[in-house]
């Protein structure tokens, strides 16, 4: 065993991240009595103007980070607030417009589930299929759009999967018809680059412990130009331009535009390292019989990689690399027994669905702990194809397509 | 996740993993599951003239809990006759190896799978 590596490794990135020492260091200073504890709401003490002047800083941080004007940014207490406020907040406040609502099959369950509430209001919804790729294209969001599309929500890059979207490209279908574009990039802001000046879209999600920041918190970008308005669904003393009600959590709020500073001066060094690493790890285990990536090979996040393994079941797979923290899209790991709905959007089988395991590499992963996991997976895929049926149909050429299998 | 430690015992050591030739008469073939739940067995039995079950040989394709539900009924058939192995409960499979509720119907498979390598032996002998 290589003594360079501490069990168990975390490869669950895309789950979420430790907080940076550099963050944690930000958000202890917001704290206690010494700290910057006030109500930035205060205006009349030195302890909310201090609580004040740190929120303000951490917002041109973080608009910094998507090339944004600090106004355009709306504290919220993480993406799945941002995606409930961003398409729910839009489709409400532009209803006379219109009630027909463009998503993809494989957004995150904040924005299915935001758009399944929505459709208990009245509102029709039209869910893309992406392609084999897992990618929905301009032309596939061009294609649904009608007279009364009033919201367009695809998200950046895929949480399962880890592939990216063309958002430049469809914010431009958007725009030149008229319709509010919603992107969810908790998974891609401070990892890939996000440019709101260039880029034609109306409303972002960002979360912060995606980025080496703390749990709890997020943002919605919200652009001034051409001025998009949104419906607030947190009711109270009116902060955040009236937007989102909430006293606002200084420590939390720091500590996000901390994340977001360091995340956009490290970004392209970082995204240099996990591209290798990621690389590393697929040269160390693509020789494998029947081991497939799912999703675009090119288009997708740096250290993410979503693999198959056929004949072999990911719950079993993820019992045999115990020292490796990485998840499954095997029914068995999620509560209901269905396979992701991510992979099988793509067309994948439910086998290859059972066999899949996502692996997400972040700032800390070393390439001995990558040599480690490559070691590991070889291994478990060997042991357990030699427990597996299915591996001896397929060795004796036998099409398991064609089986009826007895299932109950 | 929480495993017993027998589903963990089963499932890094487990017992009479194999494959049987099929076209032995005295072998009853059982194959049960599909991929599409994520749980696939394949049982088999050698039966000798006197109806005893003088081996068996399993593979599976599913999670730790179905791997070891497979691998303890291979122990449990051996040396039993064939209607005794037929009578096996999926609750015994379960208590033995404290299956949470969610992994019950592994056990529900692995009982399933030993009537049908029992039905298709005895369908073998022209019964």
């Amino acid at each position: 065993m290589n003594a360079a590596v501490q069990t168990p490794i975390y490869f669950d990135y895309l789950a979420t991240t430790p907080v940076d020492p550099r963050v944690a260091e930000a958000m202890a200073k917001c704290l206690t009595t010494d700290g910057v504890f006030g109500n930035p709401a205060s205006r009349s003490h030195m302890f909310g103007w201090r609580a004040e002047e740190a929120v303000e800083n951490a917002r041109n941080q973080v608009a910094e980070l998507i090339n944004a004007d600090p106004r355009e940014i709306v504290w919220t207490s993480g993406a799945t607030e941002s995606d409930n406020l961003a398409i729910k907040g839009a489709a409400h406040f532009y209803s006379k417009k219109g009630k027909h609502i463009v998503t993809s099959k494989i957004e995150h369950k904040a924005v299915l589930d935001t758009c399944r509430q929505l459709e208990r209001e009245g509102y029709e919804v039209t869910y893309l299929s992406p392609g084999e790729n897992g990618l929905t294209t301009p032309e596939m969001v061009q294609s649904a759009l009608r007279e009364d599309t009033v919201l367009v929500s695809v998200m950046h890059a895929n949480n399962e999967i880890g592939v990216v979207n063309d958002i430049a490209g469809i914010g431009e279908v958007c725009r030149a018809a008229g319709v509010v574009y919603h992107v969810d990039a908790a998974q891609s802001a401070g990892k890939i680059p996000l440019d709101m000046e260039a880029m034609k879209v109306d409303l972002m999600s960002m979360s912060a412990h995606k980025m080496y920041g703390p749990k709890g918190i997020g943002a919605l970008y919200v652009r001034r130009k051409p001025r998009i308005r949104i419906e607030s669904q947190m009711h109270g003393g009116g902060h955040e331009r009236g937007m989102r009600s909430g006293t606002l959590p200084t420590h939390q709020i720091v500590g996000m535009g901390e994340a977001a500073r360091v995340a956009r001066e490290d970004m392209a060094k970082d995204a240099e390292r996990l591209t290798a690493l990621r690389l590393r790890f697929w040269d160390g285990i693509k020789d494998i019989p029947e081991v497939h990536i799912n999703g675009d090979v090119d288009h997708r996040l740096p250290g993410a990689l979503n693999v198959s393994f056929a004949f072999v079941e990911g719950e079993s797979l993820l019992m045999s690399l115990k020292d490796l923290a990485i998840s499954s899209g095997s029914a068995c790991t999620s509560a209901s027994l269905e396979p992701s709905y991510v992979l099988r959007a793509l067309g994948l089988n439910d086998e290859m669905a059972h066999s899949s395991l996502r692996f997400s590499f972040g700032r800390f992963t070393t390439e001995a702990e990558v040599d480690y996991a490559i070691e590991q997976v070889r291994h478990a895929v060997e042991k357990l194809r030699e427990l597996s049926p299915l591996w001896d149909m397929f060795q004796d050429g036998i099409d398991l397509s064609t089986i009826e299998w007895a299932a109950h | 996740m929480a495993y017993s430690e027998k589903v963990i015992d089963h499932y890094e050591n487990p017992r009479n993993v194999g494959k049987m030739d099929d076209a032995d008469k005295g072998v009853g073939t059982g194959m049960v599951g599909a991929p599409a739940c994520g749980d696939v067995m394949r049982l088999q039995i050698k039966v000798n003239a006197d109806g005893i079950i003088e081996d068996a040989k399993f593979k599976t394709y599913g999670c730790g809990s179905a791997i070891a539900s497979s691998s303890l009924l291979t122990e449990w058939v051996k040396g039993k006759n064939i209607s005794e192995a037929e009578q096996i409960k999926n609750t015994e499979i379960a208590k033995e190896l404290s299956l949470p509720p969610v992994k019950i119907h592994c056990s529900v498979l692995a009982e399933d799978a030993i009537k049908a390598a029992v039905k298709n032996y005895r369908e073998k002998q022209g019964e």
